[in-house]
């Protein structure tokens, strides 16, 4: 906690500056992620990440220099031209887009690899920081590498701010976005170039082989809880900054663990959390659906059954022992025992002596599903003509999920009918 | 002789909203479109037919220049596509984007005035109510909140459609708006058309269902690779001329153009 309060007091204007560095790096890569996501080209920030190196390392060479904006144009270039060449292959060979995609890839880092470590054996003494690049080097953050990423980061996000309806509309639907007249192809290099910036401040903080995570991850847990665009930016932002403040904090209260892998990692937990528990999109609650499912299909159908005995015996409201009803339907002892001992909860039955019996509820709720199953294949063998020994397991389905509204219009429907196909008397 | 008699049926109009001289396109290489000549007048509901791989669809993208053209030119309102793009809303085939896309009915409505709103600009209330009024007209007013993928087939053909009304064009292109929607969709879609039609808008629509065909369009083209026909369709949608689109392959075209392909030539020499 101590920790907690020191670290947000920012006595150290160090930290204060690491802290504003990742986050705006976070936010830059998240936005351009979405759009990246959004066109199903995820992979793209892989490759861009990959291929900056040769660029840094060229633009070493020739100036002999760290400066960090020589560096950055370096960088941009190469990974632009690594773009064009995974383009160019697509459009000039037979190679498809995955391929196209590894070759680019590798090739530009192989070569980057290679400058690196021509690099690092010539004796340059000013080279020895150079491959931070490769893993990332968030904690050292300050002076005019600071300024220079922070400046960019920002250029990012205004030009994301400024053409967000153009960039929206060029990756819902290119083809009309050409039609009404836009300038697809400039936005698209507009994009594109952004993308490679957004890359390269981002390297800074998590290195080469994370930076695809500091793109993707974000927009993907964002697309978990929400609908819409403008809001998945907003989302991915604030996951992107919880994750640089995360990173930035962890680091400062346990000095040997690295900043920017543990913001992938927080970023990380953000999605796996996302894909879990999001709102009618999460893993959870869909099991949950299907569990809530399948206990109503069970109450159901002991109430059925009940229903069912209760006419053959001309009595509804006697005692049925559990046998008397497995000897109707196939229940499972565990599925009797919990499905009474639901129903008796919430009032559709009761119990003497280890025998059940309906309560005035059970027996109403017993004789609308046997109804709805009813006036069901009735309408099946009037309507689509199919067999009467052929309906009954599809209206074993349908009177679950037929509404108080369909009942009435299948009843109009049908003409108010009293019995169905195989005779049986259809309850009022 | 054959070519002066096949040329015969295709008649072309004084004073055309669209008119389309010698145009040929390839698709990977492979010509898929020969020499179309054709002319259409103003106000008319049109539509293209032919069997699949006709290059309906192919015929709609190189007027909307989506696709290069080797040879030719399009004009519309005797000018090009480029300076009269405000007049001209292109209706694309539903399959051509990712319904999965994060957005609601209306975002996806919106995006038909972005031409008019410019760099920078975001819609205005004017725009929403633009838009809301398109939905209205095609019966999705109430779903404009709906986030896209949660739609039916029919639905996405009318949002579609409804996007391009917001555009207040006088010439339509659809492509397939009919394919895979239910019959109380077509049916909506075809009346909106219609009155479109009678508002003096013209009205261009790639089909694919015969039987429709007499009662929808005023004005048919028939296309097989190269264009068979084009007139009014009691002149043009004849037995004789359907039995020339859908019968007897051209088995001899296609096989040059795969030869095209494969030796990588231009469909048309570079002067």
């Amino acid at each position: 906690m101590e920790t907690l309060i020191e670290f947000f007091s920012f006595q150290y204007p160090n930290i204060k500056y690491v802290v504003f560095g990742t986050i705006l790096l976070s936010i830059s890569s998240a936005v351009v992620g979405c759009f990246t996501f959004i066109k199903k080209k995820s992979l793209v920030g892989d490759v861009i990440s990959h291929a900056v190196l040769p660029g840094i390392c060229i633009s070493f060479m020739i100036s002999g220099s760290k400066d960090p904006f020589l560096l950055i144009i370096g960088a941009f270039i190469s990974g632009w031209i690594s773009i064009l060449v995974m383009d160019a292959i697509i459009q000039n060979t037979k190679i498809k887009e995955d391929a196209a995609t590894g070759l680019s890839l590798s090739v530009f880092f192989g070569v980057g690899i290679l400058l690196m470590t021509y690099i690092q054996h010539s004796g340059n003494a000013s080279q020895s920081g150079l491959d931070t690049f490769l893993f990332g080097k968030a904690a050292a953050l300050v002076g005019k590498d600071l300024l220079a990423f922070s400046i960019i980061a920002i250029v990012v996000l205004i030009t994301v701010f400024f053409f967000y309806k153009e960039f929206k509309v060029i990756s819902f639907d290119r083809q009309f976005a050409r039609v009404i007249g836009l300038p697809i192809k400039r936005l698209e290099v507009l994009l594109t170039s952004i993308t490679v910036l957004a890359v390269v401040t981002g390297i800074q903080a998590v290195g080469v082989v994370l930076m695809a995570a500091m793109l993707i991850t974000p927009a993907a847990a964002a697309r978990y809880w929400t609908n819409r665009l403008s809001r998945m930016i907003i989302l991915a932002s604030a996951f992107g900054a919880f994750s640089g403040i995360s990173g930035a904090f962890i680091s400062y209260s346990a000095p040997s663990m690295p900043t920017g892998p543990w913001m992938v990692m927080v970023l990380s937990i953000i999605a796996l959390f996302s894909f879990f528990f999001a709102p009618s999109k999460g893993i959870m609650i869909r099991q949950w659906r299907r569990y809530s499912i399948k206990r109503q299909l069970l109450e159901e159908n002991l109430l059925k059954t009940f229903y069912r005995i209760g006419e053959n015996s001309g009595e509804h409201f006697n005692t049925v022992a559990m046998n008397d009803l497995q000897l109707i339907r196939n229940f499972s002892p565990v599925q009797l025992t919990k499905g009474l001992r639901k129903l008796r909860i919430n009032g559709y039955v009761s119990r003497t002596d280890g025998s059940w019996f309906l309560t005035n509820e059970g027996f109403e709720k017993g004789k609308r599903i046997t109804r709805l199953h009813r006036l069901w294949e009735l309408y099946l063998t009037k309507y689509l003509r199919i067999a009467p020994d052929h309906v009954h397991e599809d209206a074993d389905t349908i009177e679950h999920v037929i509404t108080p509204e369909l009942e009435a219009r299948l009843e109009k429907l049908l003409e108010y009918p009293t019995s169905d196909p195989h005779h049986s008397e259809i309850p009022k | 002789m054959k070519d002066s008699m096949s040329n015969s049926f295709v008649k072309q109009v004084e004073n055309p909203v669209l008119e389309i001289h010698d145009l040929t396109v390839s698709y990977d290489k492979k010509p898929v479109l020969w020499g179309i000549d054709l002319s259409i007048p103003a106000g008319t509901l049109c539509g293209i037919i032919g069997p699949n791989g006709a290059g309906k669809s192919t015929l709609i993208k190189a007027i909307m220049d989506l696709v290069d053209m080797n040879s030719g030119y399009v004009k519309l309102f005797d000018q090009s596509l480029d300076d009269i793009r405000k007049r001209v809303s292109y209706v694309p085939q539903r399959e051509s984007v990712d319904w999965d896309f994060p957005a609601s009915v209306l975002d996806v409505v919106l995006m038909g005035r972005y031409t008019n709103l410019g760099l920078f600009k975001n819609p205005r209330k004017a725009d929403k109510e633009a838009a809301m009024k398109a939905l209205e007209m095609v019966g999705m007013d109430k779903y404009s909140k709906r986030q896209i993928s949660q739609l039916s087939g029919g639905q996405q053909q009318r949002v579609f459609l409804a996007r391009a009304l917001t555009q207040n064009a006088d010439i339509y292109f659809l492509d397939e708006p009919f394919a895979g929607v239910d019959a109380a969709t077509e049916k909506a879609i075809f009346k909106i058309l219609q009155d479109l039609s009678k508002d003096g808008k013209t009205i261009i629509v790639v089909h694919h269902d015969l039987q429709s065909v007499e009662t929808y369009f005023e004005w048919v083209i028939l296309l097989n690779l190269r264009l068979v026909a084009s007139g009014p369709t009691k002149e043009v949608f004849t037995p004789t001329l359907l039995e020339e689109t859908y019968g007897g392959k051209l088995t001899l075209l296609t096989e040059v153009g795969e030869l095209v392909q494969k030796g990588e030539f231009e469909a048309r020499e570079k002067q």
